[in-house]
C-alpha cells in the first residue's frame, strides 16, 4: 500500500508557501475555514485572510473585486456551494470579465460519505466546465495538489481547483512539475487507455495492473487538468490503443467522460466506456460503501476495460 | 472651480476633482452640472431611440447622480482609465449603462460619438456594462446584485494597498430584492469599510411594477441602518443635495448608503413613472418628443 496523504492539507501548506513569495495572495472562506484548511493560511496572515460568514455568493463577488484591484485571490467552499451555491456570481463576477480568481473546492464527490447528498457534489465539474475561459484541475494527490495551487497562482486566468475530504495515496513525486493542459502517462500501454482523475486515478492503476495478469495491456492516463483538455493525449490513446474508458467521481453527464467522448466523436471515434456516477444522488454511508455501491471502483474500472476491449474492431 | 464643470468633455486630461477639494455647492455650479445632467438625458434618448433596444427608464433616473459623481466628486482621470489611485465607481444595475456612457464620452473616455454604437456588433459599448469592452468601467454587470460585493472587494484591497481611493456602488431598488446585496451590506459594516459608498437609485418601480406591489422594500432606511450603514436620504434630481450627501458619506466613519428618490424616466413626461419604458426604446417621433422636452 503506498502512503497516503490529504490534499486539503497540501493546499492550506501550499497557500501559507505562496502567501509568504507574495504579499498580494489573498484568501476568503465562507466559514468553512477549518476543513478547506485556509485557516493555515488566516493564522499566518490574518490581514489578508477574509471570512464571508455562510455567504458564498458574496465571497465569490467581493473575490472578484479584489482580483480587479490587483491581488490574487484564493477563495475556497465545499465543491457542492462552490460553484453550486454561487453559480451566476462565477459566471457574471469572474469567467466574464476573465478576473484572475483561483477557486478551490474541497469535499468534491460522494467520497464525503456520510454527510449525504446534499453534501456529494456530483455536478461541479459540469457546472464550472461550462463556463468559457475556466482552467479546470482535480488533482490526483497531495504533491499533485500542492503543484497545481503553485501552477494556478502563476497562471493569468480563473482558474477551479477540486479536492477530495479523504487522503489519497501518493502517485507522483513530490518535485514533479505540473503543466496545466498536460496529461500525464502513469503507465503505458497499447490495448486500452483508461482517462481517470482524482480520486479514481489511484484505483485506474490498479486496475491496469490486476489487468495486466489477464493479458490486457492497459495505458493510464492521469487526466488532472480536465479543461482544457489534453485533447492530443485522448487522440492518441484512440489512435494507438483503440478504446477508451473515463474514470470520474462525478456524474457521468457532463464531466471526463462527456469530454473525452466529444472529442473522440468528432476525430477518431472509438469504443468508450464510462466509469462515473449514474443519473441519481447518492445517500449516506461511509466512503468506500458509497463507492462500492455507485461503481467506483478498480474492479469497476477492470469490468468496463473488459467490456470496451471485447467492442474493438 | 465652476469653470472646471463648463465644458466637460475637455477635462480629460486632468483630474476631474482634485482630492481634497469640497464638493462645489454653489448655485453656479450646481447649475452647470444641471446642464451637464441635461446633455447626459438627450444622449441617453438618442442612443437607445438609436440602438432599437435598451433601459431608459432606470438611465434617466440615475442622471443626475452620475452627473454629481462623475463631473465633481470622484477623482479620476478619462485619459488614464488604470490610474491605481483612481476612485471607484460600480455600477451594480447594469442595465442603465447608457447613463454611464454618456457619463464617460462627456468626461473625454472615449468620443461622443461613439455613443451611437450603442449594441451594436462591435461596439465596445455593450448592452450592460462590460469591463473587458469599455474604457472607464469597473465592473461587468447585467445580473443584478453583485456590485456592492464586487466594491467590497475594491475597498478591501484599497485598505490592503493603503490608498485612499473611495469606491461608490449604484444599486437599484428593485436590485435590493436580491440576497446578495445584503450579504455584502453585512460584510461591509463588519469589515468596517468607511472608503465604501452605495447609492440607491430609488425609482420605486421595477420590471414588474411598483417595488410595494412587487416586493415591499420598505422601511429601505432602516433596513440599512439595521446592517451597520450610515444612512442619508436625498433628493435623487438635485444635485446640491447628492453632492452634500457624498461629502457626508465620506466623512463616515462606516459605510454609507444614500438613498436617492428618483423618478424612473425623470425628464420626459411619458416616460416618468411609466414602467413600460423600464426595458423598451422609444420610437422616432418619442425620440423627437423626448428630445424637444430636454432642449
Amino acid at each position: 500500500m503506498p502512503a497516503e496523504a490529504s490534499l486539503r492539507d497540501a493546499y492550506g501548506r501550499t497557500l501559507v508557501e505562496l502567501g509568504q513569495a507574495n504579499p498580494d495572495i489573498v484568501v476568503l472562506d465562507a466559514d468553512l475555514a477549518k476543513s478547506t484548511m485556509t485557516s493555515l493560511f488566516a493564522s499566518e496572515f490574518p490581514s489578508r485572510f477574509f471570512d464571508c460568514g455562510v455567504a458564498e455568493q458574496n465571497m465569490v463577488s467581493i473575490a472578484a473585486g479584489l482580483a480587479a484591484s490587483g491581488k490574487l485571490p484564493f477563495a475556497s467552499s465545499f465543491a457542492v456551494f462552490l460553484p453550486g451555491r454561487c453559480f451566476d456570481q462565477v459566471r457574471m463576477s469572474i469567467a466574464q470579465p476573465r478576473l484572475n480568481v483561483k477557486l478551490v473546492a474541497t469535499h468534491g464527490g460522494i467520497s464525503v460519505g456520510e454527510d449525504g447528498g446534499s453534501h456529494h457534489a456530483v455536478e461541479d465539474l459540469a457546472l464550472i466546465c461550462s463556463l468559457p475561459g475556466f482552467t479546470v484541475i482535480v488533482p490526483a494527490d497531495a504533491h499533485e495538489t500542492a503543484q497545481a495551487v503553485r501552477a494556478a497562482a502563476a497562471h493569468q486566468g480563473p482558474v477551479f481547483i477540486r479536492l477530495c475530504r479523504a487522503k489519497l495515496p501518493l502517485v507522483f513525486p513530490e518535485e514533479r512539475p505540473f503543466n496545466i493542459g498536460k496529461a500525464v502517462t502513469l503507465r503505458d500501454g497499447g490495448d486500452v487507455t483508461i482517462i481517470a482523475l482524482g480520486l479514481m486515478v489511484a484505483p485506474a492503476l490498479e486496475a491496469a495492473a490486476t489487468l495486466a495478469a489477464e493479458g490486457i495491456d492497459c495505458r493510464v492516463l492521469n487526466m488532472s487538468t480536465l479543461k482544457p483538455i489534453d485533447e492530443a493525449a485522448v487522440l492518441q490513446a484512440a489512435i494507438e490503443t483503440g478504446a477508451i474508458v473515463t474514470a470520474e467521481e462525478h456524474l457521468e453527464h457532463g464531466g471526463l467522460g462527456s469530454m473525452v467522448a466529444r472529442l473522440t466523436a468528432r476525430s477518431r471515434p472509438v469504443p468508450i466506456e464510462f466509469v462515473g456516477l449514474k443519473d441519481a444522488y447518492a445517500k449516506s454511508g461511509t466512503a468506500a460503501q458509497l463507492l462500492e455501491k455507485h461503481g467506483l471502483t478498480r474492479r469497476d474500472i477492470a469490468e468496463a476495460v473488459r467490456s470496451v476491449a471485447g467492442r474493438k474492431a | 472651480m465652476p469653470a472646471q464643470f463648463s465644458k466637460p468633455s475637455l477635462v480629460s486630461p486632468v483630474d476631474v476633482a482634485t482630492p481634497g477639494v469640497a464638493p462645489v455647492k454653489d448655485g453656479l455650479s450646481v447649475a452647470t452640472l444641471k446642464e451637464t445632467a441635461r446633455r447626459l438625458r438627450r444622449h441617453i434618448i438618442t442612443m437607445i431611440g438609436e440602438a432599437g433596444s435598451g433601459h431608459p427608464g432606470g438611465s434617466l433616473s440615475a442622471a443626475d447622480i452620475l452627473t454629481a459623481l462623475y463631473f465633481a466628486w470622484l477623482r479620476h482621470r478619462p485619459a488614464e482609465p488604470d490610474w491605481p489611485d483612481r476612485d471607484r465607481f460600480i455600477l451594480s444595475k447594469g442595465h442603465s449603462a447608457p447613463a454611464l456612457y454618456a457619463a464617460l464620452a462627456e468626461c473625454g473616455y472615449f468620443p461622443v460619438a461613439e455613443l451611437r454604437t450603442l449594441r451594436q456588433p462591435g461596439s465596445r459599448l455593450q448592452g450592460h456594462a462590460d469591463r473587458t469592452c469599455t474604457p472607464g468601467v469597473e465592473m461587468s454587470s447585467g445580473s443584478l446584485g453583485q456590485g456592492l460585493s464586487f466594491g467590497t472587494g475594491m475597498a478591501l484591497a484599497g485598505r490592503l494597498d493603503r490608498k485612499d481611493y473611495r469606491v461608490c456602488v449604484l444599486l437599484g431598488d428593485g436590485e435590493c430584492d436580491e440576497g446578495q446585496v445584503w450579504e455584502a451590506a453585512m460584510a461591509a459594516a463588519h469589515f468596517r469599510l468607511d472608503n465604501l459608498v452605495a447609492i440607491v437609485d430609488n425609482n420605486g418601480l421595477q420590471i414588474d411594477g411598483w417595488n410595494r406591489d412587487v416586493m415591499n422594500l420598505s422601511p429601505l432606511d432602516q433596513k440599512w441602518r439595521a446592517f451597520g450603514w450610515r444612512v442619508i436620504e436625498v433628493d435623487g434630481h438635485d444635485i446640491g443635495q447628492l453632492l452634500g450627501a457624498l461629502e457626508e458619506a465620506s466623512q463616515a466613519e462606516v459605510p454609507a448608503v444614500i438613498i436617492a428618490h428618483t423618478v424612473k424616466g425623470k425628464g420626459v413626461s411619458f416616460m416618468e413613472n411609466n414602467v413600460d419604458f423600464h426595458g423598451k426604446a422609444p420610437t422616432p417621433a418619442q425620440v423627437e418628443q423626448a428630445l424637444k422636452e430636454l432642449a
